[in-house]
């Protein structure tokens, strides 16, 4: 199924593969970027929700009079009023399937039984924010508390309260992942490592929140421009939940100021303004403000495993098993692929004898979960590393060399796991080269002479650690993207996609890629996404997928509008194909100056009635592909990075960090690079930062952004980054996604490097994030124990 | 995020601020913004009056006396970390300012609204507290002075009535040659601190310590002098194992306590930042170069 | 509650005097996005610390939304639109563009405004001493590397061609309170 790379341009690449200037940048620049809050229409009005200070309770009643007689106020909608224009009140859930019970999404309002603090009761319409706020202040809900649950693991408690009533459980999904024999594997154990681990709550926290502005108010057809991730599902369940004909409902993605995977979701909110524009035939607005990110948005990361690695004599992985429980929140609103991901993604890039994990998805009194950058692969790094630098320290040998032992090799490539992912597919590692990147990582942050430098720091008081780890994403995820190459008479070149751009770039690599076929300037291709209008159908941005498959797409399209406008030129000039060279927006006959633009060939083929078109040839020019898939791409990535830890305060110091990084044909490496300083920066946040705190009451605690910490530039070195390109065998563009690359070994690196700092501690972290509180805690209790 | 409505006043005098102040209901002063509006956009505090001294020009200024400097209260903070004066006279008040906020607060922040909003951990009450500083505070009636121990009360809440208004802060000069030093512990740089010591310290002609102020900040509701550590050291050669040996008492401190950083780990903090804190100062006295800072 | 006067403020905003009449509580930044419809400034959290709504006043990189627009009264104020040549990019804007400095570009304008009053008082800044500025900055795509790389390579440019240095407007400004 191996395809090979096109050379059907006749020359090496020009332009992919190549560090083009972005073409979004100048008026992003300039401060004219099109955000969702810049748009104005005349008349709009602007919305706030009330939201539910309970973890958990019933709405007894809610009173508005009083917002009600507030001079500028239109409406005050809850659940009853908005049903009367909903199909129904409840969210379809996003990825439809048997699998799930019913009943798990959340409500466009909640009617009755809120569950989470931050669920929107009601929502007010005015002529500002400001006096919908002022309005909210004066709505009078009134509530019943009920028992809440905080914690997943008291959520299974015998006795613990019922996250939402009327689910029989709190534990929504079991599901486990296995294969081989692993109690045989245990059995015959040279030695067995144990380990309880966590990882905790985080959010995306994109600079830009969430925003919608939906307008009725032309014939009777719906615009909802929306920040999001995925324009064609947002208008899918806009006429599912409205009633209305997909034909009259246009979504549009404006510029998004990032997305991170919490603008991957049709919310309750879109779904909500839409029915207020459609009640007040006005335009309605509603642009979240960053207190409702914290307590709304949707949030990942939190995971309690209980794992044991089971070793051979020469270090090799006989096996792994245990248990992991993921904290799902209230509600489900789009599937569980992200506990799927880390259950399925433990073994990495490893081989593995045996394996068996059991896993229950629970559900909180807490915001919901659907994956944020990294979706469950961070998680199953963090696992599968720590469990292997215990290995090291436990069996006595290098933490390079327990790796090396048991990485898939190159020879061994596509290797097929006896894992499934959730088409029932194997999960296969196509292509990469995990040890030659592991060796060429330690070899520049010179891992030999390490030792050296520890001992030299630790005779100045100073404690320094060096650590690494790997990391694989299953990129580029299918069953297709949309992608559309067109010619217009005037010579103008677009590219339209159902793909999504939110900071990425995108648009400049698919122009690039465009542009190599079609013998023009990247910069001369518009690239449109995410606007339903020109797109038919599409899945959007998630995954890390978008450069595989709307690139793939872009890529086989453009090739036909090249052969096509070869083939027409061929016969108008009378000349060989082989003759024929693109460029700058003109087919030439080479060697001479006979030469036909672009713009006339599609101009030929939009036709002459009458007359007949070239021989052989379609009308237009242009073409339209979805490139499907039923694989990922695997990248790949190993991080190494030298820490400083200050032993009397918890303080920890990044010193240096290397990153390698095997995401295939590049398009444009100096993106690619600027997609891992982001990732790799979320991973640090991930690592020593970012803690979404609840409190027993399932309040949350940590709802501003000094609490809530990012890391800023005073935190983070220089990233060192190495690229590796092993071609991805499955897709024409032999390329692999790395938006969400950058995140997945960071958490484990940076645990390799403090533990490696604190060896005379002989400290193992194992749950994320580390705070200096928490490590000043280890390091005393061990002082104590020794 | 919008704030509630308000009414704006913005009096150009100093006498029309405190005829407001003496006369308007639930009002509070505005000054560099970076404290009360937060709170303002979050609905944190209901304001109907917002009295805005950023327009009276006499509360600007840095005057040199006899032995002290005094500061007009709306003195921004930038002005201070770009002051020369302040880094040769006041080097501990110079240091500190560098861990305040970031670069775009400092524009605005002022000295007197750090002291007003009285944060445990705001890094200008603890060099006031060091510097046992005295703030002059009018209101409609006549003025008075305060010392900043008399002036921080408890939880952000200073001896400011309802009509009062911080004029200026007057803090007495250390001599030329005086060991100075201010050690914190923030998650990110421009943080607040977790916990932060701020020390002054000279030494007599036979190298003893004749003098000492050592204070800490972030462990309770106001800065906290250390007057048994400091008398402690009166009449001691500085050395390292000395300032171990005092900060010893410090890890079973009864410091505040909140959900991300408890009681102990403040404690453990006290007790190894003040000896930081010491080594730096007693190194800085050693050398006359006033200009070295972190 | 109290009631909600307006008042008329003048002041000028990117080299041309403007009279408008505002709500006491309209911020700074929505008051500029909504009213002045220059929405280069953005709304990032509204309270203090994402820095996605720098702008200059008086010179000085300040957070709009924590200053009222009525504080604007007889002062001078800078947005993104306003270090931007009426044709193509400035030196600073240039250099984002060369070095991948931006990727969303939602915290780009207010980052580029401190960094202009960055190199309005220092000529050669270092690697720390920017970041130190960034650091009061959020940032969630770029990770600020390419930032710093970006504004070493502005300020040289800077450096060797000083009559291009700053937009035309800048240079009119002095130092305020």
């Amino acid at each position: 199924m191996a395809i090979e790379y096109d050379h059907s341009v006749g020359h090496e690449p020009r332009v992919i593969g190549a560090r083009s200037p972005r073409v979004e940048d100048p008026s992003l620049l300039k401060g004219q970027g099109c955000f969702l809050d810049d748009i104005q229409l005349p008349g709009t009005l602007h919305a706030a929700f009330v939201r539910s200070p309970h973890a958990h309770a019933h709405m007894v009643s809610i009173d508005a009079t009083q917002a009600l007689k507030l001079p500028g106020v239109h409406a005050v909608y809850t659940a009853k009023e908005l049903e009367s224009v909903l199909v129904k009140l409840r969210m379809p859930l996003g990825f439809p399937t048997t699998a799930l019970p019913q009943n798990i999404t959340p409500f466009v309002l909640c009617p009755k039984e809120v569950c989470f603090v931050g669920e929107a009761v009601a929502v007010v319409v005015a002529t500002s924010r400001h006096i919908a706020e002022d309005a909210a202040e004066l709505i009078a809900v009134e509530y019943e508390p009920l028992p809440m649950v905080h914690d997943c693991r008291q959520a299974l408690e015998a006795n613990a309260p019922a996250v939402r009533l009327e689910s029989p459980s709190n534990e929504l999904n079991h599901f486990k992942v296995a294969y081989g024999d692993v109690d045989a594997a245990f059995s015959q154990a040279h030695r067995v490592v144990q380990a309880s681990l966590s990882t905790h709550r985080g959010a995306a926290h994109p600079i830009e929140g969430r925003g919608v502005m939906a307008d009725f108010s032309v014939r009777s057809e719906l615009t909802v421009w929306s920040s999001t991730q995925m324009s064609h599902d947002l208008r899918q369940m806009l006429c599912e939940l409205l009633g209305l004909n997909e034909d009259r409902v246009r979504v549009i993605a404006p510029d998004v100021g990032g997305g991170f995977g919490c603008k991957f979701l049709v919310y309750p909110e879109e779904i909500a303004i839409a029915a207020c524009a459609k009640l007040l035939g006005q335009p309605v607005k509603w642009v979240e403000d960053r207190s409702e990110h914290f307590v709304s948005a949707i949030q990942e990361r939190e995971q309690f495993w209980d794992v044991e690695m089971a070793l051979g004599p020469q270090a090799e992985i006989l096996g792994i098993r245990g248990q992991m429980l993921h904290d799902q929140g209230a509600y489900t609103p789009q599937g569980i692929n992200c506990p799927y991901n880390a259950a399925t993604g433990v073994t990495g890039p490893y081989k593995v004898g045996a394996y068996h994990l059991e896993v229950s998805v629970v559900q909180t009194n807490k915001v919901p979960t659907i994956p944020v950058r990294g979706a469950g692969y961070p998680e199953a790094a963090f696992v599968m590393e720590r469990l292997l630098d215990l290995a090291s320290v436990e069996l006595g040998i290098g933490r390079e060399q327990i790796r090396a032992r048991n990485l898939v090799s190159k020879a061994q490539m596509p290797y097929e796991k006896q894992i499934k992912n959730r088409a029932g597919a194997p999960i296969i590692l196509d292509s990469g080269d995990y040890l030659h990147c592991q060796e060429m990582v330690l070899k520049h942050i010179d891992f030999e002479g390490f030792k050296a430098r520890q001992l030299a720091a630790k005779g100045q008081g100073r404690y320094i650690g060096l650590g690494f780890a790997h990391g694989v994403k299953g990129t580029g995820r299918g069953p297709f993207e949309s992608g559309t190459v067109k010619v217009s008479p005037a010579g103008l070149v677009s590219v339209y996609t159902g793909a999504l751009a939110m900071g990425q770039g995108l648009k400049t690599a698919l122009a690039q890629i465009c542009a190599e076929q079609l013998g023009v300037s990247a910069s001369d291709v518009e690239v449109v996404c995410g606007d339903t209008r020109f797109v038919t159908m599409g899945l959007g941005g998630f995954a890390s997928r978008q450069t595989v498959t709307a690139g793939s797409s872009v890529h086989l399209a453009a090739i036909q509008v090249r052969k096509k406008a070869l083939k027409v030129a061929s016969q108008i000039l009378e000349a060989s194909e082989d003759d024929l060279e693109l460029w700058d927006g003109f087919v030439k006959v080479k060697g001479t100056d006979k030469q036909l633009s672009l713009g006339d060939i599609s101009r030929k083929l939009r036709g002459v009635p009458g007359y007949a078109l070239p021989l052989g040839v379609e009308a237009g020019l242009e073409y339209s592909e979805h490139w499907q898939t039923e694989v990922l791409a695997y990248s790949h990535s190993f991080h190494a990075c030298e820490v400083e830890v200050d032993v009397q305060t918890g303080g920890v110091k990044l010193l240096r960090y290397v990153a390698s990084q095997d995401s295939g044909k590049l398009i444009n490496p100096m993106i690619v690079e600027g997609q891992l300083h982001g990732g790799i920066t979320h991973g640090i946040g991930n690592a020593l930062f970012e803690f979404m705190g609840y409190d027993e009451q399932a309040q949350p605690f940590t709802t501003t952004f000094a609490d809530y910490l990012l890391p800023t530039a005073t935190e983070i070195p220089d990233f060192e980054i190495l690229f590796h390109e092993s071609p991805a065998p499955f897709n024409p563009l032999g390329v692999k996604g790395v938006g969400e690359s950058g995140t997945v070994p960071v958490v484990a690196t940076i645990f390799s490097a403090i533990d490696d700092a604190l060896r005379d501690w002989n400290i193992h972290l194992k749950h994320a994030p580390v705070s200096p509180v928490k490590l000043l805690e280890e390091i005393l209790n061990q002082e104590t124990v020794s | 995020m919008k704030s509630a409505a308000f009414t704006h006043h913005s009096p150009k005098t100093l006498q029309e601020a405190l005829v407001l102040l003496g006369q308007c209901e639930n009002a509070k002063v505005l000054a560099g913004g970076q404290s009360l509006m937060p709170m303002m956009n979050y609905r944190l505090v209901g304001v109907d009056h917002l009295i805005d001294i950023n327009g009276i020009d006499e509360l600007n200024s840095i005057t040199q006396g006899a032995g002290f400097i005094e500061f007009g209260s709306m003195v921004r903070q930038y002005t201070i970390a770009q002051s020369d004066l302040i880094r040769e006279r006041l080097p501990l008040m110079y240091e500190a300012i560098q861990y305040v906020g970031h670069m775009q607060t400092r524009n605005r922040g002022t000295l007197g609204g750090s002291l007003c909003h009285f944060d445990p951990s705001a890094e200008m009450a603890l060099v006031a507290y060091s510097y046992d500083a005295e703030l002059v505070v009018r209101n409609a009636r006549g003025s008075r002075i305060l010392s900043m121990s008399d002036f921080g009360r408890d939880f952000m809440t200073t001896a400011l009535e309802s009509d009062d208004l911080l004029i200026a802060v007057r803090i007495p000069l250390w001599p030329k040659d005086h060991g100075y030093s201010f050690v914190e512990f923030a998650r990110r740089h421009g943080d607040f601190a977790i916990v932060s010591v701020a020390t002054l310290m000279t030494l007599d002609p036979q190298g003893l310590m004749d003098r000492v102020s050592i204070h800490l900040g972030g462990v309770g509701a106001t800065p906290q002098k250390l007057l048994d550590i400091e008398q402690e050291l009166l009449g001691q050669k500085p050395s390292h194992d000395l300032f171990v040996k005092v900060a010893e008492v410090l890890s079973s401190l009864d410091a505040l306590s909140d959900k991300l950083y408890p009681s102990w780990y403040r404690a453990r903090l006290a007790q190894s930042l003040v000896v930081r804190s010491l080594a730096l100062a007693h190194e800085r006295c050693s050398t006359s170069d006033q200009v070295k800072h972190h | 509650m109290s009631s909600n006067p307006v008042k008329t403020i003048a002041f000028n905003l990117n080299g041309q005097n403007v009279q408008e009449d505002i709500q006491s509580r309209l911020n700074l930044a929505d008051f500029l996005r909504q009213q002045c419809h220059l929405t280069g400034t953005h709304v990032g959290c509204e309270h203090g610390v994402c820095g996605a709504c720098t702008v200059l006043v008086e010179g000085r990189a300040v957070r709009a939304c924590l200053m009222l627009a009525v504080q604007v009264d007889q002062k001078n104020v800078i947005t993104v639109e306003g270090i931007t040549p009426e044709r193509g990019l400035s030196i600073l804007q240039e250099s984002f563009w060369s070095e991948h400095g931006l990727q969303c570009g939602f915290c780009t304008p207010g980052v580029l405004i401190s960094l202009t009053q960055l190199l309005k008082d220092h000529a050669s800044p270092s690697p720390e001493q920017i970041r130190d500025v960034l650091s009061g900055h959020l940032c969630r795509c770029t990770g600020y590397q390419n930032m710093v790389k970006a504004c070493m390579v502005a300020a040289k440019r800077m450096r060797d061609e000083p009559s291009n240095a700053l937009a035309p407007v800048l240079h009119e400004v002095k130092d305020g309170h």
